[in-house]
Order: C-alpha cells, then structure tokens, then sequence
C-alpha cells in the first residue's frame, strides 16, 4: 500500500464572470483569476488524510496544462502532496484536450507509478464533464467509487459511500481504484505560507504526454445540426455508430 | 444594582436609558465571550439585534473560552526586507533593492505579500502613467515588454452641464496635460512589474495578507504576520484553524496603498501624523467597456467637471480610450469624500454621468466587462506625514505621493519605492548597522525623499486641491489653477489648508435634500449589484465579517438616526445595508462582506468613524484583470 496519485485541475475560479472572446473560439483565460478546481481540492485532502492515518505513504500530485498550472500542483504540495507531476500541453493542444485524453495520461502514470489509488474530483467546475475518473477506471480496468462522500480503508478493500440520485449507496471494491470525490467528503485544509514556502523545495517532474505514449488528441471535428428525430437515427445509421 | 456594562452595550446606554435585561446582561458577563444577541430594554419592546461584529481584534480570543488550549504559536522565518503589499511602490522597491544587491553582488532576502490571489488583481488606477520612474528603474523597460502600448495621442477636457459640454484648452504647462504618458491598464503593469520581481529572486506571496504588525521589545517594527485562516463567521476556531505566519525583517516596509489598514495602526503607534493635516480622500470608479469600432480613437485622454457633480462637491470623470487590440476603454469618475450632503451616491453619480450626449455617445453599442472601485488620496503635500520609524518605512499612495491636479501617482509612488530601497540598502547589507533598535531606523529614506522631484512636484501643486474651498467652489478652483499654477507654478508663498476629516463633513439627512437619481437602463447605466458581480470580488463565506465595528449600536443609532445611513450609498459594493428588523418595529445594519472590493472608502468616510475594515483572509477579495 504505497502510492496515491491526485489530479488537480487549474480552472477559471468560480467567482469570476466568464467573458466569451470576441472571435468565439473559447472564453478569455488571460490574466483571469484561476484557481484549483474546488473537487480536486476535496480529493487532494482525501489523499493527505490518508497518508496522515498512515494508510498510504506518497502522495503524488499531477495535472495537465501549460506552464502555469504549476501554481496548482504547489499549492496541493503545499496541503500536503509529497511529489508532483506536470505533464505539459499548451496551446492549441491545452484547448482540445478532453476528458478521454486525461484519462489516458492518467491511466498511463498509474501503471507507471505503481499507485494503488487514482483520486480525482468528481467534475471540473469549467466543463462539468464528470467522465474522467470514470474513463480513467475503465482504461485500466480497475474498479471504480466515483461521487464518494465518505472512504474507508479496509485491508485490501475501499469502503465507499457514494451519493447517488437515489440517496446514499455503499460499495466495497478492491485496490487499485479509482475514487472521486464529492462535496461532502471532507473540508480542504488552507494551503499555509510556511507550506506553501517548504513547497517550493518539493519536486515537481516534468513531462510530455507522447512521453507516456498519449497520442496529440484528435482534431474534433464539426457537429451537425439535425431537424427531427427521425433525421438523427437516420444520420446515425449512416455512419455505423447503430 | 450598578452592573459592569460590556463595551458592546455602552453605546446604547447613551441612547436608550431604558433598563437592560439583566439576564442576558449576567449571560455575556459570565462567558466572558460575545453574545450572538444583544437585547434592548423595555422601551424597544425587545427588540433583539443580531450581533454584526465578531472579529478578534474587537473580541480578542484571549478572553473567548472558545479559544482555550487552542494551539496559538506562529512559524516564523527571517528575511532581510520585508515588504507589505505587491502594488506599484512594493514591487519597485522590491526590484530596486535586488537590482543594488545583484550590482553590488551581495546576497539579500526580500520577502513581499500581497493579499490578492494574484499580482495586480487589486489593482485599479485610471491610468495614464507617467513613465519617469519607470524610466529610472528600467531603462529598457520596452525590450523587457513592459505593457505600455497607448501613448497619449489626444488629451480633452470639458465642464459639462446636464446638456451639453464646454470644451476647455489643454495649455501646455497646465499639471493635467498628458504629452509623453501612456495610457495603461496598471494591474497588467503592476503584473508584469511582480514577474520582473521575480525574475531578480524576489520570493513574492499572493493570497497571504499581512494581518498584524509585530514588535520587538524595544517598541521598534519586527516584521509582520500573516492572517489566521479557519475562524468561523462567529469568531470561533473550525477544524481547519491554522494561524499566520510571522515573517521577521532588519526593516519593513508598507505598501498598502490609499489608506492602508496596517499604516492606520502605525500612524497612532510612531505618531507620524502629528506635524501634518489629516489625509482627504476620494473615490474613484472604474469600468472597461468595449465599445462600437467606430466610435474608438486609440490615445484620446477625456476628463471632464461638473455635472452631474454640483459646484461644491470635487469630483470628475475620465475617459481612456486604449489600444491593445480590442476597441477598449477605461472610463471612470471620481468623487472628493469630503462631500457634505449624506444622500450623495458616488456609484450613481457615475452611472447617470454616463448618459451625457457626450459620453453615451462613444458608450452606445458597447459592452461593459469589468467595474471595480477605490478610494485615492487627495492631500497631497499638505498631508505627508513622518514616513520611517524604528524598523519601517511607509512608501507609495500609503502615505499618499499622488499628485492630485494631474491626477497621476503611479510614478510617484514607484520613486518612493526606488528611494526606499537605495536607502535601506546599505544599512541592511552592513557588517554592522550600528542601530539604536533591533529594528532599524532608516531617516535617510524621507531625507532623499525630500531632495526627490517627488517633493518638488508635491510642492507645486500643493494649493490646487486646497482651493476648491471657496464659496465658486469648482470655477473657483479652476481659476486659482490658472493663475497661480499656470504662471506662478506653485511658488506662491502660502499654503492653503483643507477642510479636516473627510468623515467630519457630512451634514445632517435633515439638512440636505435627497437627490433623485435616475433608474439604470441596463444598456449604459447598471444597478449596483450586477456592477459587483463583474468585479468577480468574493470571500471565504464562514468568516469574521472584516469590516468591523467597535460598537455595533452606532450604526442605527448615528448614522442611520443622523445621517440617514450613508454607509449605503457610499459603499460601491453594496456591503452596508440598512433592513428592517425580523421582529417588530427597527432597522438593524446588515454587512455583507463577501461583496466589498477592498476599496476602503468606508473606513475613510464613516461619519461616526466606527468602522474599522481589517484585512479578511488572504485571496478574498476583488478579482480584478487589468483595471
């Protein structure tokens, strides 16, 4: 029981009013206050709360982005996290890049690391796209506690309660998971400035995705607006998706 | 029974001599802590006031049995120079003493924090900036992409009555004339100053506020500390409490900017205003609209007087016309706080100006991104006080360099930086400093000041503002400019004086009328709150409201009683307002902190000067992007 690996997202913080650019190819990021997604900030406490009940002994912290979401991995050093991993994309590739591509860098650096857990937020506040941690799973095909509000290690076994649309449901899966974290799982620590000062010795490694062998994510192409209902079974005949 | 009264109450006793309720009396005596209630005697009918004022530095903890065996010891580190507040004045003189250190090849500590989330997002300023001081700091400030990209191309100037606009000639030699300055959006500048900083080794620490001054035993500055983190909205300690850290320096130096809240303490602490008038202020507001191409001239400077302002009130407006790009333009108004009618709304001065021909002319078709407000200094020299004392300094709009007539004090405010750190310099770097106190005493800061053109500029224009305060109030004003400054320059032998306090000038609601200011239409003009959303200001919600009031029955029984509760009008956040009471008859004051965009004008223009506005938790607060 060694590793955990934590993803954290630098998102537009959520106090912010979002300006459409004038071109409409994205919302206006620069110089715009950024901060970590609010769920990764609840699965980076998770992860520290149980490297301090000594459950696991490193807690790794990773995003993907341009240089800046470096700020991002130091605070979740700074909460606790042991080590960090950027795994840069910038630019044009930063934009296009999507759940399914995380996932695999993802998937790729928990076989790397050797982690025993994957914790990540369940959604990120800018896309809401909650499929991360799912795909995440799937890829490596371990089992899954997504939208956890309470984790309990036991033995080999994860004991989560989920909140589903029903209430709560509780599950037992075995290790190496994949968990996300939900609103109430707990309340993240402040990062302080003594941290935040013994941060900055921590190390952060750096790498490519082509470095774990992610491709360049596809270019996405244009959708199609359809008239009826009839209209999209028949398109989607067509192409062979049914 | 004579029953020691807690000073939560006193200020009641004065105003209802009805008896209070003994029980909740004996209740707040016996904890030793504050009551979430507070109840008035018979005559009120019981009328319970929810508490508004929590704060630990009203209610300190060592007397809260909520904070017992609470872990209260700090980290502490050491530095060299510590700086409070990453404006322009900080960051200059951070850069400054690490230029001196890496030219003289010593090695120096600089710390500097900043409570915004990021350097610059508290930053608001017109801003036409006179490159002076930044010629002097960085002589290739262009090669470095310094973000100066709008040279004045144009610089207008009108009296405006209700309909229309008399233009006024822009003399050269008059102190508002912008030829060689550059029209700036500061919170990129103050930005890309931070990233110079840091490039040189400056260790800069945004989201961490510089909450409490330290002191050594000798009485001198020993450093600061940071701000505790995890206290509740009701003054207790959350699970996760943690608190601040202490960073000890040689000398340390404040930057806060207008009105500073660590300086407010200093000022008392070093008697540093003894020898000067009290500082007046005023507020400004700021958009940033894109507008119409069309309407878009790229470096054309419009300020305008009068209406909608009366002739006895100081105030006006501005207009930038930027070029970066987009058809963007910064356009704001200001307004002197030593206004006297208590139902004067700054905020909707600013956004009735906004449907003048001339200005809704250049606005119609555009959009507004971006609102923000704060206050700025208007004393000029008059108002200097002492700037250094045993272990500090004051530097920047702190102790308020702006240069009011020209409206500019981005430039002075770095020099004082520069001046700051060439004299720290070699005292700080010395084997031995030969000081009388742990902290140092560095008096050949205000000495170079003093020999500075800051001083000189200061002096020229000291008697402009002054001279708003005659009987033509305005026209006045603008005929003492053009004879005196136009031809004398400033040399003329007196001295004028201001009016005192700007929060001692409002005059009783009954004597003033209220004026009548017209609906926002959502196309120029806009309500105060979704103003308040675009300056993307937010708070931690659970904690001690920060604008904290040392009596919290002053509000309804002063300023509301009195002054018609100009707190409500004044604020250009919308945190101070006045709601009925859930129970029975009453209003009680309801203070919405998350709203407050740091802009201070409350603490300035208090007429009961009852609110005390400390520094919340650190990254709270506006989230300005280049205003």
């Amino acid at each position: 029981m060694s590793r955990v690996l934590v993803g954290v997202k630098r998102v537009i913080d959520y106090a912010v009013k979002i300006r459409v650019k004038p071109d409409h190819s994205g919302v206006v990021t620069d110089g715009v206050k950024h901060s970590m997604n609010p769920f990764c900030e609840i699965a980076v406490e998770e992860a520290v709360k149980l490297k301090e009940k000594k459950f696991i002994k490193e807690v790794v912290a990773v995003s993907c982005g341009p240089t800046q979401v470096t700020e991002t991995i130091r605070t979740a050093l700074a909460m606790g996290c042991d080590r960090g991993i950027h795994v840069e994309v910038s630019g044009k590739d930063y934009e296009a890049m999507g759940p399914l591509q995380i996932s695999k860098i993802f998937a790729a650096l928990a076989k790397k690391e050797e982690a025993s857990l994957v914790i990540l937020g369940k959604q990120a506040i800018d896309d809401d796209c909650n499929q991360t941690g799912q795909m995440t799973a799937a890829l490596l095909d371990w089992p899954q506690g997504t939208f956890a509000s309470e984790v309990t290690i036991d033995g080999e076994k994860v004991k989560v309660v989920r909140e589903i649309d029903g209430g709560l449901e509780t599950i037992k899966i075995s290790m190496p998971a994949v968990l996300t974290a939900d609103l109430r799982l707990n309340t993240p620590r402040y990062a302080t400035l003594p941290n935040i000062m013994k941060a900055k010795k921590k190390k952060i490694a750096n790498m490519k995705p082509a470095d774990l062998g992610v491709d360049e994510p596809p270019t996405r192409l244009a959708g199609v607006k359809v008239e009826t209902v009839d209209d999209l079974v028949a398109k989607l005949k067509a192409n062979g998706t049914i | 029974t004579v029953c020691t009264v807690p000073s939560a109450l006193t200020g009641s006793a004065l105003f209802f001599a009805a008896q209070r309720c003994i029980r909740a009396l004996k209740t707040v005596q016996a904890e030793h802590a504050p009551s979430q209630h507070y109840t008035w005697g018979r005559n009120c009918s019981s009328a319970v006031m929810p508490r508004i004022t929590s704060h630990y530095t009203i209610f300190p903890r060592d007397k809260d049995p909520r904070w017992e065996g609470v872990e209260m010891e700090r980290f502490a580190d050491e530095a060299d120079v510590v700086i409070v507040g990453g404006g322009p004045a900080g960051l200059s003189a951070a850069i400054r003493l690490k230029q001196l250190a890496k030219e003289q090849e010593k090695e120096l500590r600089v710390c500097l924090v900043e409570k915004a989330s990021q350097i610059g997002a508290h930053t608001l300023s017109g801003a036409c900036l006179e490159p002076s001081a930044l010629n002097e700091l960085f002589p290739d400030w262009k090669e470095r992409g310094a973000p100066l990209n709008t040279p004045v191309t144009e610089d207008l100037f009108s009296i405006l009555t209700e309909k229309y606009r008399i233009p006024v000639p822009m003399l050269p030699g008059l102190p508002m004339n912008n030829h060689g300055n550059y029209i700036v959006r500061l919170g990129h500048f103050v930005h890309w100053l931070g990233e110079q900083a840091e490039e040189l080794g400056v260790e800069i620490y945004p989201g961490y506020a510089a909450a409490e001054v330290l002191f050594h035993e000798d009485g001198s500055v020993k450093g600061i500390a940071t701000n505790d983190v995890g206290i509740a909205k009701d003054g207790s300690p959350k699970d996760v409490f943690e608190r601040g850290m202490e960073l000890h320096a040689k000398v340390t130096l404040f930057g806060e900017g207008c009105h500073g809240h660590l300086a407010k303490q200093l000022y008392r602490q070093f008697n540093l205003r003894e020898n000067c008038e009290p500082q007046t202020y005023a507020i400004g507001l700021k958009e940033l609209w894109v507008i119409d191409e069309k309407k878009w001239r790229p470096g054309r400077v419009e300020h305008s007087v009068g209406w909608p302002l009366n002739r006895n009130t100081y105030g006006g407006s501005f207009l930038y016309h930027l070029n970066e790009g987009e058809p963007l333009v910064a356009l704001g108004f200001v307004v002197g706080l030593d206004y006297t009618n208590p139902y004067l709304s700054p905020f909707r001065e600013f956004q009735r100006w906004k449907h003048h021909p001339f200005v809704a002319k250049t606005l119609e078709g555009g959009d507004r991104i971006a609102y923000g407000a704060r206050a700025l200094n208007e004393g000029g020299y008059q108002c200097l006080p002492k700037v250094t004392f045993p272990g500090g300094m004051l530097i920047g709009c702190s102790p308020g360099f702006m240069n009011v007539p020209k409206i500019k004090g981005t430039h002075t405010a770095m020099k004082s930086g520069m001046l700051a750190a060439e004299a720290i310099f070699p005292k700080v770097t010395a084997e031995d400093p030969a000081s009388e106190t742990a902290g140092l005493h560095i008096p050949e800061y205000e000495d170079n000041l003093k020999k500075s053109w800051i001083w000189k500029e200061l002096y020229a224009v000291r008697n402009i503002r002054p001279s708003f305060h005659n009987y033509f109030g305005l026209y006045g004003g603008m005929i003492y400019t053009g004879v005196f400054y136009w031809i004398l320059r400033g040399k003329e032998p007196w001295t004028l004086k201001h009016a005192g306090l700007d929060s001692a000038q409002l005059k009783p609601a009954k004597e003033c009328t209220p004026i009548e200011y017209p609906k926002p239409d959502g196309k120029l003009s806009f309500d105060l709150l979704s103003s308040v959303a675009l300056s993307g200001t937010n708070h931690e919600g659970d904690q001690p409201p920060h604008l904290t009031l040392k009596d919290d029955s002053i509000p309804v029984a002063n300023n509301l009683a009195i002054y018609d509760g100009p707190e409500q009008r004044f604020c250009p956040a919308g945190v101070y307002e006045y709601v009925p009471l859930e129970t029975g008859e009453g209003m009680r004051l309801q203070i919405n902190a998350q709203n407050c965009v740091h802009c201070k004008t409350c603490d300035i223009k208090d007429p009961s000067q009852n609110i005390n506005w400390v520094v919340p938790e650190g990254s709270g607060g506006p989230a300005y992007n280049g205003l």
